[in-house]
């Protein structure tokens, strides 16, 4: 018998031995919340709350300034070269006056570590934000980029639209495509290891700037 | 093992075996708690970093007005998940080989380390990158490739922490904890080639140590190992949920993966993590979300490692499957919140359990995957107090099952030995004397001959008598009163019942 089979030989041995409850995936209680009556307002308040709560830093800006609120992100950092994922809006680093490096999933698109580790930081938006948790998802999709775009630079700029903002992780999760590359970002890279107090800053990027596109 | 379902007759699967793996400790609880506990440092770090924890959980759990819903969708889960575990366990196998993956089975720790070593030798590289992994610590995986000259680089900071200080983990997420941050700094100075001789002990500088020390190897890294937090069955999806980037980078960085998963990883859908990822996050680091969660399926070309191996991991766990008073212990997801509010773990810390799952959880895991005689002391080491089972995000009744598994213990030790324990002999006698009323008055004042021992204090202390040496050696008796219950109630009702 090879391993495959012994597990679930042994699987089935220990059900026989000990019956297992009856409970159908169906059957399983799910009375927690998974829906939010809350305003788009009241969403985007909430997020840039906890986006603050834990160290990371917040703009808003209309449509109309975006371009000119991330040249003004990234002059306040000092970010003078930048990489960008494919099919990022061209339209959004237009005010910047430092360069773009473009990576892509093609082979001959794909940017070296060594060309990201020399980059100031990174530019991508993403597919959905989590109000109640502080959270950025990616999904690898255009404008997104490979994962390791947002992981080697130690900027990351990060622009969300209103209807990217849910209330909670059930309406997130419901509007993602699993079989995708997924990174959920809360904040910047940070450690509790050291007794147990939250550090910001250990292997990801050390610092997270939100730009949250709003109507006003 | 043969002819398994022909005859009918349920056999009972193996505990994981002796000799490999971090399971089993060297000596028991009660002596290794002793010299924990005469460690004064040692107490002052457990007791400031669990007093941090518990009350950052607390106040995230209180701003889920739905907790206890998500607890029992969790618990839920766990039993529909355990009682269908064959199906799920083809479902996964399946998604991960339809995205790219390979899918490796190990019924022990020997047979997926071997797994491993022929893999990474495949590759021919002599040092891995490691993401903090219970599982993979449970196995013994780094000891392992050490054994074949190949070098497992941890890179979580408190897996970091511990290794360079060629110190065990003491606890489920934060394997570091008995450290404080001056420890860290003379930990890092001397192990650290490349530490600043000036490197403060603030934590915000020891985590930009680990930082630099660690860069270029995560930049080179070929090989990562990992473990996974949970394995979607429907859609062959693992996640992996961390705070520092480390983890990240190696799921991203190397060409290849291997990931080493628990069978009882498993959750049935996609949806389900609605449930874990609200649950876990709060439970063990007190967060509403960790930094960073990364979850993939099977090999994406162009984005990551384009090479990845799943091994399935048995190690035990289908022996705890067959306990059907014990096998929730499967059910956890190691958030650690347990150790965290016991107040055995906060005072003797991790190492004293011998296993690298301690506390609450560990006194009832740790026994039930090496075989009860294995780890005889652990179900022990509680007060039975429940804290544990309050904080448990999936509704372990852990208190139950330590009462569970003491008994288990004391029927084992009795069928293994023509002589009972001194334990087993003493309840046999209180058994005698409590099944018939006058000898068990007459019992009830020989107590008052007790009073003799507690003159000074009013309470009983050391008695040095064998088995009462035992019981008051950790616990102070009450003086006994002058007149027993029985007798005032005779004296102050004539004798009416």
């Amino acid at each position: 018998m090879n391993a495959r089979e012994e597990v679930l030989a042994r699987i089935a041995a220990a059900h026989r031995a000990a019956p297992p409850p009856d409970l159908p995936y169906e059957r399983i209680s799910r009375e927690y919340r998974t829906t939010s009556d809350s305003s788009a307002e009241a969403l985007t308040e909430l997020l840039i709350d906890r986006l603050v709560d834990y160290r990371a830093l917040v703009r808003q800006c209309s449509a109309d300034d975006l371009a000119e609120t991330i040249a003004d992100a990234l002059a306040d950092r000092g970010a003078h070269t930048v990489v960008v994922p494919s099919g990022l809006d061209s339209s959004w680093t237009s005010g910047m006056s430092g360069s773009i490096l473009t990576d892509g999933l093609l082979a001959h698109h794909r940017r070296t570590v060594s060309e990201l580790d020399g980059v100031d930081g990174v530019i991508t938006g993403c597919a959905v934000a989590i109000a109640a948790t502080g959270t950025l998802i990616l999904d690898g999709s255009p404008g997104q980029g490979r994962r390791v775009l947002t992981l080697i630079p130690d900027y990351h700029l990060c622009v969300v639209f209103p209807d990217q903002i849910v209330a909670d992780v059930p309406q997130a999760l419901a509007r993602l495509e699993p079989t995708q590359p997924l990174t959920m970002i809360s904040g910047p890279s940070a450690t509790s290891d050291i007794e147990l107090n939250r550090v910001e800053g250990v292997h990801g990027p050390r610092t997270l700037e939100v730009i949250i596109v709003g109507e006003e | 093992m043969s002819a398994p379902v022909m005859l009918g007759i349920p056999e009972i699967p193996p505990p994981s075996p002796r000799g490999v793996g971090n399971l089993r400790g060297e000596e028991k609880f009660p002596s290794a708690a002793r010299r924990a506990l005469a460690d004064t440092q040692l107490r002052r770090n457990l007791g400031k970093a669990t007093t941090t924890i518990r009350t950052k959980r607390a106040q995230v759990v209180a701003e889920l007005p739905d907790w206890e819903e998500l607890r029992e969708a969790g618990r839920q889960l766990k039993v529909h998940t355990m009682a269908h575990l064959p199906d799920y366990l083809e479902q996964i196998e399946s998604a991960v080989a339809a995205r790219g993956g390979v899918v490796h089975w190990a019924r022990d720790a020997n047979e997926a380390n071997a797994i491993v070593i022929e893999l990474v030798r495949a590759r021919g590289v002599d040092e891995v990158v490691k993401v903090k992994s219970m599982a993979t610590q449970e196995i013994g995986l780094n000891e392992a490739l050490e054994a074949v000259g190949v070098a497992a680089l941890e890179t979580d900071l408190a897996e970091l922490i511990v290794q360079l200080g060629h110190d065990k983990p003491s606890h489920i997420l934060v394997p570091a904890i008995h450290r404080n941050r001056a420890e860290i700094r003379e930990i890092f100075l001397r192990e650290m080639a490349d530490a600043d001789p000036a490197l403060s002990d603030e934590p915000a500088a020891l985590a930009g140590a680990a930082r630099q020390h660690l860069r270029r190897k995560f930049l080179s890294a070929k090989v990562a190992i990992s473990g996974a937090n949970f394995g979607i069955a429907e859609t062959g999806t693992l996640g992996v949920v961390e705070s520092e980037g480390n983890g990240r980078m190696c799921l991203t960085l190397p060409e290849t993966l291997i990931t080493v998963m628990g069978i009882e990883k498993l959750v049935p859908r996609w949806q389900d993590l609605e449930v874990f990822l609200q649950l876990l996050p709060r439970s063990s680091t007190g967060e509403r979300m960790n930094p960073y969660t990364s979850m993939w399926t099977g090999v994406t070309p162009g984005d990551g490692p384009q090479e990845f191996h799943l091994i399935l991991l048995d190690n035990g766990r289908t022996a705890v499957l067959a306990d059907s008073d014990g096998r929730d212990a499967l059910n956890c997801i190691r958030c650690s919140a347990c150790l965290n509010v016991c107040p055995v773990y906060e005072r003797t810390g991790g190492h004293a359990y011998g296993s690298v799952y301690p506390g609450p959880i560990g006194a009832i895991l740790s026994p039930q995957l090496t075989g009860i005689e294995d780890n005889a002391s652990l179900p022990y080491a509680s007060s039975l107090c429940g804290a544990c089972y309050d904080v448990c995000p999936v509704k372990i009744n852990i208190p139950e099952i330590l009462v569970h598994l003491r008994a288990k213990h004391t029927e084992t030790y009795a069928a293994e030995h023509r002589v009972p324990s001194a334990e087993a002999s003493a309840m046999r006698a209180a058994a005698w004397v409590m099944s018939n009323p006058k000898r068990w008055t007459l019992a009830l004042r020989s107590g008052r001959l007790g009073r003799a021992l507690g003159r000074k204090r009013d309470v009983i202390g050391d008695v040095p008598m064998p088995l009462a040496k035992q019981w008051t050696d950790a616990r102070d008796f009450a003086r006994p009163p002058q007149q027993t219950f029985r007798d005032w109630w005779a004296a102050e009702h004539g004798g009416q019942r």
